[in-house]
């Protein structure tokens, strides 16, 4: 492995297989952890943050804390979802329960920090552990005539949307919150289909719970992460062969550039965005010409906020929790 | 065969024409217009409307006259009949038009009256009548006389009809049933086999009226004919002579047989018997004859020798006709059979196989009906001419009217007895079937589909001969290779493929007319020397000789040509048996066939252009037949033609080119993707699973009450489709969804086809399903005065509510819609008066005493009303029907499978976290084991996995037709240019240690089933329960609560193990221990320490023993036996 000239640990990317160098540097876990030295290595960049994406880098830190995050992230940070669905009445063909599962997997806006756990099942619901909703609406003929045959214009509230459902503010609540702020994030989405004299009455209650009760409690769509990727050419690959080997990465990892000679010969411009295809291993003839390699202490982390917390907040909780996790357990320990 | 020799030295000349067959783009268009009109159900839906518009109307013409041995001048004459469309009966003789689903609601028959016109004697005066009821005919969905034919879709949805069901069956008693096609051997046909004796000829003949079976058979090197209206085998010499051919040389002409001396024996018996003339053979047949059990008095009583020729006439070899006892056609028949059985002993390749499928006939609902209602109206002739001999000697005030006894139920019950119970009782020919009819699987819309396509074999199951098990060449393109259940039905249960369509009965004359037209010649103007002369063919129509043929080709081809110009009917085919020197035609009814493009002069005469317009809706596939591109091939011709598969294969000689290759699966091994890289048993594994999936049964599903209904919350479309499934609509209605599946093992959880699957997954709804069940309660009326009746719910007084058992009652009795339901809840509290039976006394019935029998859920589970239906039956007494709901989210130990034939139990739910994750940040649905593959070599579930995982990244569906479907390397091309691996093998990291795993992971979504079978309905403990009251054991079985039995082998195990106590334990103690009293003295039981027999307790001890033991001993006791106990104690 002298194809790279630092110390850094790689895994590398065979054709049929990944060999890892295990982790030798000292981890959390080691005695000979020292935090300063820690400190230094480690890094964070920010590569991307959108409205609910956020992409960040994770430089010279362990798989298993990482992978902490993400789990935290999926199963432990909570939110809010509708939990408790009152039928009141429900005419309409889709079945109550599946009603209630539609209506559990909408994501809420409102910001679980705000919000207490729920400790005990059969207390009442309190202005500070749950928000009520209420879905209320009618499906009737459109009166004005028109010669469409389409559902949309023949009836009213034929379609049942997210936007339809109706905060009811319970004790100061609505001093606290607007209804833009607790509302579903999304008002499009179809909770059901209805048709003339079909009827909805229901009063929701949301309450807090985490990814780890039922996944519509998860404040992310997803959050993973992935090594960064390496490549390196081992040898020149020029002509028809470079622009073969181009195709078999993802767009940006190889340019193609133009040496002294003239010839078209092969670079690699940034591995990064390579996902991993390990589509050149079909070619016998760049077969040997590349090595795919990942490093082992640099993340990309992506967050795929739901829309309840922006995706940033969500990491912090879940660094958060883990920090409120660790000191409990020194806690335990001491005890 | 001669042609093909000619036919190879073209072959150089024509090569350059034929490199111009192209393929024929889209060609496969041809069967979506082939399912348009014939196919799957309408074979069905064509057999029964023959039978109703055309079949029922002969058979009341055969049977049209009633007459009455009392007086000469009555008479009944129908003179027409007509099956009218379904209605019901509303009571005051006023009926309305029912729809099918109202039967299936209300638990009735969907029945249309029969009506004759009738002509008939009043006294003296000619009466007659229209439109009389004489009973009602359960119709089938679907056909000419049901309101569901010719309606759109909207019509259907306003009946609740669903559009896509295929029809095809009955509703009887508000079931669905389904008569399943029947295989047997054709009728009428020679089969030379070989028996006990030796080489036999059989024939069973069967006629409207007779059924009869007729051997010719060789036993110690003579000719004998078997019938077992004869006690012993007649030679076959008295036979030839009893018809009338009395001369030996004209006996041998007819024959043909060029070696004498086999044929010498037999003539000699003849002489022997000093039979010489007509009449001797005859007598000597008469003297031969089967006792009659009964004399009928009325006829007269015949001679033995006119009974004879009666009978030679009639019953032998029935079919054959006879007019004015003219023999010579039988002869002549008689004499091909006896040339079959000498040919066949020279050479074996003479002999029948009983399972090819040209000597098969399929028998449909129609036929079948139609023996049921010759019968049936034969008895109710019968009944009425009994009636009539009764009734018209004595002397009445008012004229006889027959009309008065004419009743329509006789026709109605037996009609709907027999479709309801399946038993096939036909009296004259004493045939009796069990399990023609079966209920309609409605667990999902292609295990109903598989049912109407479901082909019975009449062999015995239990019989082990491979034969008509094993896969016929013969079965190709008919009957689908994969679709037969497993154990002791396999192979006898077999499925039609796509294409197959069944034929019903065309009419003969037209083609005795065409044949005589192209030179056939009367069998009677000819000698016996001509018909076995070198290159004459006899002709065969349906199994009777027509006449001779000197120029087969020439026949063949008129028959063709004029079949394929419409002239004849399509279904009519014809082909010539060179071993035989015969020329069968055949347009009987029940013959498999199935469309081909027709290929002359190494040319298709399909072509792009008539796709297009076929595309475009100018052509429909009755153009194609009409114009002579399209014909239909029974078995038989499809052995006389040369059929390319593909295009490519075309040669000068090919004489028919296949549609789509595809078609030679069925329904359900049609929705397997890639089935031709899979080993063929798992193909069969799934279609026998496909049946068992849950997800859409049909449009109405939800208006539905049926006992058991299974359905998918979110059923998906399949992501690799197929022609098949696009052309019978599972994509529209489908059974199951497409999960993510890494292929890796997880855990130890996956062991054995054991999936994992990700609780996230479940949570948004994977593999949720809904569960129905009804619960019914009719309300009877009884015949005195009284009535079931239902009350409100029962009132605690200390609370004033509803006791607990009755939370849920309405105020009228029944429970009301959404409520949730516990175990043991009372649904419909309803109670029976306690005499129902005796006729009301003096007293009135204000003080009838009730009993409570109410409705109760029975389910440790709960569940919700969905609704409740409150109607009447046909009976007029009270229905009411409650559907009851479940929601289920898959758990450990529920089966899912994909459509591979890989079926696996959930092993463990994982949570999202410690799923494996890509560089994606996907996470799989399911973990699937990859053990599971080497063995089973399921390839076609590994290309599924590729196809599926390109067709996401595309946005499109990828096609996994069989045969066919898009190419591996297409697909990888395709995941290649969306940056995906081109194996489909994915980076992915472990998500409980967080690193990357060391083998990249094939990946992608796979069409998974969830299957019928759930934990929830048959975990079953139990520690104390319920115990039989007569031996005191525990019960027996989930649904009584009853213990897990320790068997005889672990009995065995314990007692090799020397567990004494433990087997004392389990045998006895945990199950019927009894303490009984036994006197020492005279070793009876006693009981209260008191020995009866010796009247003194003083011996009497206390025992404990299974109380099985003691009843065994009382009951000995009871029959006179004593068993006596010695008892000594233990330590001695």
């Amino acid at each position: 492995m002298n194809t790279f000239k630092d110390d850094k640990q790689r895994a590398i990317l065979k054709e049929h297989k990944v060999i890892q160098s295990l982790a030798t540097g000292p981890t959390v876990f080691d005695e000979t952890f020292d935090l300063g030295n820690f400190k230094k290595k480690f890094g964070i960049v920010v590569v991307r943050y959108e409205h609910y994406e956020i992409e960040f880098d994770l430089i010279g830190i362990h798989p298993s804390l990482v992978n902490a995050f993400r789990r935290l992230i999926l199963s432990d940070v909570p939110s809010m979802a509708i939990e408790k669905v009152h039928v009141y009445n429900n005419t309409t063909i889709i079945q109550d329960e599946v009603l209630a599962h539609r209506l559990g997997l909408i994501p809420l806006k409102a910001d679980a920090r705000l919000f207490e756990y729920r400790t005990n099942e059969n207390a009442d619901y309190t202005d500070n552990d749950s928000l009520e909703f209420e879905l209320k609406i009618k499906c009737t003929f459109n009166k004005e005539l028109n010669n469409s045959s389409c559902a949309d214009d023949l009836y009213k509230n034929n379609n049942v949307y997210s936007k339809h459902i109706k905060w009811l503010p319970r004790g100061n609540q609505l001093k606290l919150y607007k209804e833009i702020d607790v509302g579903p994030i999304h008002d499009d989405i179809l909770i059901a289909k209805m048709r003339p004299g079909h009827e909805l009455d229901l009063k929701l209650i949301a309450v807090k719970s985490c990814g780890r009760d039922h996944a519509k409690f998860s404040p992310v769509a997803t959050a993973f992460y992935r090594l960064l990727p390496e490549i390196k050419l081992t040898r020149q690959v020029e002509g028809e062969a470079a622009e073969r080997l181009q195709k078999c990465f993802s767009p940006g990892v190889i340019a193609i550039e133009k040496n002294e000679a003239g010839k078209q010969i092969a670079t690699v411009r940034n591995a990064r965005y390579d996902m991993s295809s390990r589509n050149v291993y079909r070619y016998e003839d760049l077969k040997d010409a590349v090595v795919l390699s990942k490093i082992q202490d640099h993340f990309i982390f992506t967050i795929e906020s739901v829309g309840a917390m922006s995706s940033d907040v969500i990491f912090k909780e879940a660094v958060g929790l883990l920090k409120k996790k660790c000191l409990c357990l020194l806690e335990e320990l001491q005890t | 065969m001669g042609e093909i020799k000619t036919a190879h030295s073209n072959k150089i000349l024509s090569d350059d024409m034929l490199k111009s067959v192209k393929e024929i783009e889209d060609k496969w268009k041809l069967v979506p217009a082939f399912l348009k009109i014939k196919g799957l159900v309408k074979q069905h839906i064509d057999s029964f409307n023959y039978f109703i518009n055309v079949e029922i109307k002969k058979i009341v013409d055969a049977n049209n006259k009633v007459t009455c041995d009392a007086d000469p001048l009555f008479y009944i004459k129908y003179t027409n009949v007509y099956v009218g469309m379904p209605d019901v009966d509303e009571g005051f003789n006023i009926s309305k038009r029912t729809t099918p689903h109202e039967c299936r609601l209300r638990d009735m028959t969907y029945s249309a009256p029969i009506t004759v016109d009738i002509e008939y004697t009043r006294g003296n005066q000619r009466v007659s009548r229209t439109g009389l009821l004489i009973g009602k005919m359960p119709i089938m969905l679907r056909s000419s006389n049901c309101i569901l034919s010719n309606k759109s879709e909207y019509e259907l949805a306003k009946m609740n009809e669903c559009p896509l069901d295929p029809g095809g069956y009955f509703i009887v008693k508000g079931q669905e049933k389904v008569i399943l096609i029947q295989e047997q051997i054709s009728k009428n046909r020679m089969i030379v086999e070989e028996s006990k004796y030796g080489i036999q000829c059989q024939v069973t003949s069967s006629t409207h009226e007779k059924k009869s079976r007729t051997f010719v058979f060789a036993k110690a090197g003579k000719y004998y004919l078997g019938h077992n209206m004869f006690t012993d085998a007649i030679s076959i010499s008295i036979v030839f002579k009893a018809m009338g051919i009395l001369s030996d040389q004209e006996i041998c002409q007819m024959v043909g047989i060029t070696d004498l001396r086999k044929f010498t024996p037999t003539l000699e018996e003849c002489h022997t018997l000093k039979i010489y003339t007509q009449e001797a053979a005859l007598r000597h047949l008469g003297s031969k004859l089967v006792a009659k059990r009964y004399v009928s008095s009325v006829s007269k009583i015949k001679t033995p020798w006119d009974e004879a020729r009666d009978l030679l006439a009639t019953t032998v070899l029935a079919h054959i006709p006879v007019e004015e006892y003219n023999f010579r056609n039988k002869a002549v028949y008689l004499a091909h059979m006896l040339k079959r059985v000498i040919e066949a002993q020279l050479n074996k390749n003479a002999l029948d196989d009983r399972d090819y499928y040209g000597n098969k006939r399929l028998e449909l609902a129609g036929s079948l009906l139609s023996l049921m209602f010759e019968d049936v109206f034969k008895r109710f002739n019968w009944e009425l001419k009994s009636i009539a001999e009764k009734t018209i000697p004595k002397i009445r005030a008012t004229q006889f009217d027959v009309i008065k006894y004419m009743r329509s139920d006789l026709i109605t019950t037996c009609l709907v007895f027999a479709i309801s119970t399946g038993n096939w009782t036909i009296k004259r020919f004493r045939m009796e079937r069990q399990g023609v009819t079966q209920v309609l699987s409605r667990l999902s819309y292609i295990s109903a589909l598989g049912m109407m396509t479901r082909v019975n074999s009449q062999f015995e199951k239990t019989r082990k001969v491979s034969g008509p098990r094993s896969l016929q060449p013969s079965q190709w393109g008919m009957l689908c290779p994969s679709d037969t259940p497993e154990g002791e039905a396999c192979g006898l249960v077999k499925n039609l493929a796509l294409m197959t369509h069944i034929t019903t009965e065309v009419d003969e004359y037209p083609l005795i007319r065409l044949a005589n037209n192209t030179g056939v010649i009367d069998i009677n103007t000819v000698s016996g020397d001509f018909m076995n002369a070198r290159d004459v063919y006899v002709v065969f129509l349906n199994g009777c000789i027509i006449g001779l043929v000197k120029n087969y080709k020439r026949l063949i081809g008129w028959f063709r040509l004029m079949r394929r110009n419409g002239f004849i009917s399509g279904y009519v085919s014809i082909y010539p048996n060179h071993l035989h020197r015969c020329v069968y035609i055949s347009s009987d009814g029940g013959r498999l066939c199935r469309p081909y493009i027709i290929v002359e002069k190494g040319k298709p005469l399909v072509t792009k252009e008539h796709i297009q317009d076929l595309e475009m809706g100018i052509r429909s596939f009755e153009d194609f037949l009409h114009d002579g591109l399209v014909e239909f091939l029974d078995v038989n011709e499809e052995n006389d033609s040369f059929i390319a598969c593909y295009e490519k294969d075309i040669t000068i000689q090919t004489t028919h080119l296949e549609i789509a290759t595809f078609t030679l699966l069925g329904v359900c091994a049609g929705l397997v993707p890639y089935p031709h890289h899979n080993q063929s048993p798992r193909n069969t594994y799934q279609c026998a699973m496909g049946k068992q999936a849950m997800g859409t049964i049909g449009y109405n599903q939800r208006n539905r009450m049926d006992t058991l209904l299974y359905n998918l919350v979110y059923p998906q479309a399949p992501m690799v489709k197929s022609r098949t499934i696009e052309l019978i609509n599972f994509d529209k209605l489908p059974a199951g969804q497409n999960a993510t599946v890494a292929v890796m093992s997880y855990s130890g959880y996956d062991i054995e086809d054991a999936l994992i699957i990700n609780k996230a997954s479940i949570d948004r709804g994977f593999g949720r399903c809904l569960v129905y069940r009804n619960s019914k309660c009719i309300l009877k009326r009884y015949a005195n005065q009284t009535y079931d009746r239902i009350q409100g719910p029962l009132i605690d007084t200390t609370t004033n509510k509803p006791i607990w058992k009755h939370n849920i009652l309405d105020n009228d009795g029944i429970v009301s819609p959404g409520e949730s339901v516990e175990n043991r809840q009372v649904l419909i509290n309803k109670s029976v008066p306690v005499i129902s039976s005796a006729p009301p006394g003096g007293s009135s019935t204000s003080s009838v005493e009730y009993r409570d029998v109410p409705v109760c859920y029975k389910n440790t589970e709960p569940s919700y009303i969905e609704k409740v239906m409150v109607s009447t039956n046909e009976e007029d007494a009270g229905l009411i029907k409650i559907l009851l709901r479940q929601t289920r989210r898959p758990e450990i130990g529920d089966k899912f499978s994909s459509r591979h034939g890989q079926k696996g139990v959930v092993g463990l739910v994982v949570e999202q976290e410690d799923m494996p994750f890509n560089e994606y940040g996907i996470c799989p649905d399911i973990i699937m084991n990859p053990h599971g593959f080497p063995s089973r070599m399921t390839v076609g579930k590994l290309i599924e996995l590729l196809a599926g995982k390109a067709g996401l990244l595309e946005g499109k569906f990828h096609y996994g037709t069989a045969f066919g479907g898009s190419k591996v390397e297409d697909v990888s091309e395709e995941l290649i240019k969306h940056g995906f691996n081109y194996q489909g093998k994915d980076f992915f990291y472990s998500g409980i240690t967080g690193e990357c795993l060391q083998a990249y992971i094939y990946s992608g979504p796979v069409y998974y089933q969830k299957l019928k079978h759930m934990v929830q309905d048959k975990m079953h403990a139990r520690a104390r329960g319920p115990r039989a009251v007569l031996t005191r054991q525990p019960t027996e079985g989930r649904s009584r609560d009853g213990g897990l039995r320790l068997g005889e082998m672990e009995r065995d195990c314990l007692i090799g193990y020397g567990a004494s106590m433990m087997l004392v334990e389990r045998l006895m103690v945990s199950s019927d221990q009894c303490e009984v009293d036994v006197c020492n003295k005279c070793g009876r039981l006693g009981y209260c320490s008191w020995c009866n027999s010796c009247k003194s307790s003083v011996e009497v001890s206390t025992i404990t023993m299974p109380y099985a033991c003691k009843l065994l001993l009382t009951e000995l006791q009871a029959m006179n036996i004593t068993a006596r106990l010695t008892l000594t104690h233990y330590c001695q």
